[in-house]
């Protein structure tokens, strides 16, 4: 089927097969590959994207949902060169390390604090529940995640 | 020696050292735009996609597959079944144990998850429905899935394969001295017995396995992007497997996400992608889907011990002395060095001076999938601080002791090091005592004490526990240890450009530890170039030197020695150069980071960027010096590297649910000079976390029937950040005085040290109950059945 969307605010046209998982279709067709996918019974987050300003796992959404919608992934978070303070807050306080769970985390983190501009430390960890990190034991996550909202 | 003690504060981040010291990530711009370039990110053209059909039962003969369906599903480019391999000798490979592994399955089946046949079509979503349409016909055997009951004569026999085998025996493997200790035993006041497992887990990087094989059959090259802490290593054994040559074959590992030990290992998939790109003729990827990764890939621990404790009536320790059943799955593929079977289990003398210790072990075959070594436990070192400190604190519960104060009675002394301990290590150095009472500060020990007597008289369960580890890390002296005939020494590459930029060439490989940071920071301290002026590279074959890669903890002991020496062996040639350019005898110079002076005239100095420059560029060298600024070299560790480390663990456990919640945990480590702080701290709460996890909701559990229990992420549980606290760290600093800048392995220091001060402080809660052990993972039902004096094994 053909699909249309804008992804990162550009109108992206595609003929996909109707199985198709966003998360497929935003790496291997779009060649977005900041979003990762980490697990199949949609627990690790790693591929967490925006669809409408909402936070979703792309494993769990096909492509042909987001048809109509609008989409954004860690590549849309800066904003052209400067990046977003969720981005310079995870580099800042070491809140990350292989990378891999890092735009998802970022993804809900900057989601958060739209809703949330000035969240504790139990809000962040809970915001961020859905994801699973295997290298920061999450502190320098919370860290990064404050830094953004005072840096904001 | 000296030894200092710091709390770990939270720190500002944004000064750059000219070496050692916190430093911001070179590594993170790319991460966090979204630009990392995973295995799974790599994209060839005419690219296709390969999916693995597993075995859904333990044990199993193959009487027959029909792939002929499959052959004819759309997009698809090949199937291939064991057989199709056995014909080009491919079927099996070596394991890094020097057992052999089945790359498909050709007489049967020996673990749920084995793989058994693949597809190589036009995308992954046709690839795995072809996977539906082959058809294998099974006769089912009986499976062993209890080690406890392998060696048991009516037993089915999983490896039919060798030559005469008739038992599930692997191998048996022992160190001390038996009758030093049978005779140190008899004579104590006190012994104290426990049985002790240490269940089968599973590292579940977040980033699964995978491979882009690209064979080229007009160069003859073989090009392999895959998930692989060893790069070095995995290009000799598909030399080894597919009988190409090794120049012919790059492997590139790119950025990993993660790999805590299981991507050391080769796996079946990767041959199997090797194999598709030369039957397809196209390069071919495979990468696993999470349940594949759980059910097939390395596990770790599934050690299963008796833990026996001698002492004085006073609480000096005098003897240890194990038994252990290992479990090592269908077929040996631990990680470990050749003469090393159980790793190196043989520290479970841990951080006291004993009269005698012996260990006997035995290693069986079970109808599971093979692994063992991973998950950061620096070759078995997770299970032998588990068994010492698990057991030194039932001693503290028999003794009815503070297991503090036992701790602090028994503990090596500064001056016994180097200490050679009962089973033959030597400790390069340690200042155990400062360690230990920095952590009982920031814990507020005595008053955590206090706090839980009045809880205790409240009827709420609140515990502390602790563990004192010495770790072993930095795999090793190449006389005593290879993997597979191959010394484990590690190579470092300096090039330092006409402008004064360098570029280091590695051959380990990081997977998030921040090498890329940390190597620049090693060679700027040396050598006075900026961090941000140095490259690091690292994980590609054809361009960086030999090596063993990164696991054990050994990057910093063995790799970090390497950059700080290649850096000085270069400095060493700049200062001939340098006296040239000043006219100067090489004595008459003095080194200040990043300069040549001459000595009693400070107006007269050349830096190392003008070096760098008068070794490419105009005007004559010194006599016999060449031009160009770089070196190489390969450094051969003398010894391991012995970090050391005291936890404390404050846990809250609902009596009503038996809900296990960790209040605070206290990490301070000693792993030496500290290159950078920052990342040090990051690697020691991705430990604690993962020893959380371990000790209180991981575990890769099997039914009778061998069905693999824990092969999702639904089931298989990782700690989110809500189970975990906010971690506290500190440090003490007691160099290594063998390594060139003094500094230790430290990366899995806290997965080795937080599950036993976990589970002693979930014992120590139970206390009222009269619980003096209860085995991880520590679940709520399985402390509520430990509560009710139905503790019970996890296996």
């Amino acid at each position: 089927m053909q699909i249309t969307m804008t992804v990162n605010g550009a109108e992206v046209t595609r003929q996909v097969e109707d199985r198709m998982l966003l998360v497929h279709f935003l790496r291997d067709v779009l060649g977005l590959t900041g979003t990762h996918w980490g697990c199949d019974t949609s627990n690790c987050g790693t591929c967490v994207v925006w669809l409408d300003g909402e936070p979703v796992k792309s494993c769990t959404v096909l492509a042909a949902m987001a048809g109509g919608h609008e989409v954004r992934t860690v590549e849309g978070l800066a904003d052209g060169a400067e990046l977003d303070p969720v981005q310079k807050g995870f580099m800042q306080c070491h809140g990350l390390q292989c990378g891999f769970c890092t735009p998802g985390m970022m993804m809900t983190a900057r989601a958060l604090l739209d809703r949330n501009p000035d969240p504790t430390e139990q809000e962040i960890r809970e915001a961020i529940s859905g994801q699973i990190c295997r290298c920061t034991g999450y502190a320098t996550i919370v860290r990064s995640v404050r830094w953004a909202a005072v840096n904001s | 020696m000296t030894t200092t003690a710091h709390r770990v504060e939270p720190e500002n981040n944004d000064h750059k050292p000219l070496g050692h010291g916190r430093m911001l990530r070179k590594e993170d711009p790319r991460f966090v735009r979204g630009r990392g370039r995973y295995v799974d990110d790599v994209q060839l053209p005419g690219m296709l996609h390969l999916a693995i059909l597993r075995s859904p039962v333990a044990h199993a003969r193959i009487v027959s597959i029909d792939v002929t369906a499959a052959q004819a599903s759309p997009g698809v480019r090949a199937v291939v079944t064991g057989e199709a391999l056995g014909e080009q000798g491919l079927a099996w490979m070596p394991t890094l144990s020097g057992d052999v592994q089945a790359v498909l399955a050709t007489d049967k089946v020996r673990f749920q998850g084995q793989e058994v046949a693949f597809v190589v079509a036009d995308d992954r979503y046709a690839a795995r429905d072809a996977l539906e349409l082959i058809d294998v016909e099974y006769d089912m055997l009986d499976p062993v899935i209890d080690a406890r009951t392998a060696l048991a004569p009516e037993a089915p026999v999983i490896r039919d394969d060798l030559d005469g085998k008739s038992d599930n025996h692997c191998f048996d493997w022992e160190t001390g001295d038996a009758e030093a200790t049978e005779r140190v035993f008899a004579a104590a006041d006190v012994v104290v017995s426990q049985d002790i497992v240490y269940p089968r887990v599973h590292p579940a990087p977040m980033e699964t396995c995978g491979a882009v094989a690209d064979f080229d059959p007009v160069e003859g090259k073989l090009r392999l992007w895959s998930t692989t802490q060893a790069p070095h290593a995995h290009r000799t054994l598909y030399a080894m497997v597919a009988g190409l040559p090794e120049h012919k074959i790059q492997v590139i590992s790119p950025d990993i996400g993660g790999g805590f030990g299981n991507k050391v290992p080769i796996y079946p998939g990767y041959v199997c992608a090797i194999v598709g790109s030369i039957v397809t003729g196209k390069p071919v990827k495979w990468m696993e889907d999470r349940s594949e990764n759980l059910i097939s890939t390395g596990f770790a621990r599934d050690y299963v011990m008796r833990g026996e404790i001698a002492a004085t009536r006073d609480g000096k320790i005098l003897a240890i002395r194990t038994n252990v059943l290992a479990d090592h799955g269908a077929f040996n593929g631990t990680a470990a060095p050749v003469k090393y079977p159980a790793g190196f289990f043989g520290v479970f003398t841990g951080s006291y001076d004993l009269q005698a210790a012996y260990c006997k072990m035995t290693a069986v075959y079970t109808n599971k999938a093979p692994g063992g070594v991973a998950y950061a436990c620096s070759f078995r070192i997770t299970e032998a601080v588990y068994l010492v400190e698990r057991i030194v604190d039932c001693l503290a519960y028999r003794l009815e002791m503070d297991p503090a104060q036992l701790r602090l009675k028994n503990l090596l002394r500064p001056e016994q090091f180097p200490y050679t301990t009962r089973t033959g290590w030597v400790y390069d150095s340690g200042n155990y005592e400062p360690t230990m009472r920095l952590a009982m500060e920031i814990a507020g020990y005595e008053e955590l004490r206090r706090e839980q007597a009045e809880k205790r008289e409240r009827g709420e369960l609140m515990g502390i526990g602790i563990a004192f580890f010495t770790e072993a890390v930095g795999a090793g002296p190449r006389k005593d240890m290879d993997i597979l005939g191959l010394g484990m020494a590690d190579g470092c590459e300096l090039r330092v450009h006409p402008t004064g930029k360098a570029v280091v060439r590695l051959s380990v490989q990081t997977q998030g530890q921040g090498h890329e940071t940390t190597f620049a920071q090693i060679v700027a301290e040396e050598i006075g170039i900026p961090p941000d002026d140095i490259d690091v590279l690292h994980g590609d074959t054809d361009n960086t030197p030999f090596g063993l890669g990164t696991y054990g903890s050994r990057s910093t002991p063995v790799s970090g020695a390497a950059a700080a020496l290649v850096a000085r062996k270069v400095r060493d040639k700049a200062r001939i150069i340098a006296s040239g350019m000043l006219e100067v005898s090489v004595a008459d110079l003095e080194w200040r980071k990043g300069a040549f002076h001459v000595k009693g005239d400070p107006g007269r100095s050349v830096t190392i960027q003008d070096v760098a420059m008068r070794a490419h560029g105009a005007g004559d060298l010194p006599d016999g010096i060449e031009g160009g600024l770089e070196a190489q070299i390969c450094y051969n560790p003398s010894n391991l590297t012995y970090p050391h480390g005291a936890y404390i663990c404050v846990v809250d456990v609902d009596p009503g649910t038996a809900q296990v919640k960790v209040r605070r945990f206290i990490a301070v480590d000693d792993c030496g000079t500290r290159i950078n702080p920052m990342i040090i701290e990051g690697q020691v709460h991705g430990g604690l976390t993962d020893g959380v996890g371990m000790a209180l909701m991981e575990m890769i559990a099997f039914d009778p029937d061998g069905n693999c229990l824990g092969a999702s992420l639904m089931d298989y549980l990782i700690p989110t950040a809500l189970e975990v606290p906010d971690w506290e760290t500190g440090f003490t600093v007691t160099p290594s005085p063998h390594h060139p800048i003094g500094a230790k392995g430290v990366g899995e220091s806290a997965t080795v040290g937080s599950p036993p001060a976990i589970v002693n402080a979930v014992v120590d809660a139970l206390k009222p109950f009269g619980v003096s052990h209860a085995d991880m993972p520590l679940t709520p039902s399985r402390v509520w059945d430990a509560m009710r004096g139905a503790a019970r094994p996890p296996i």
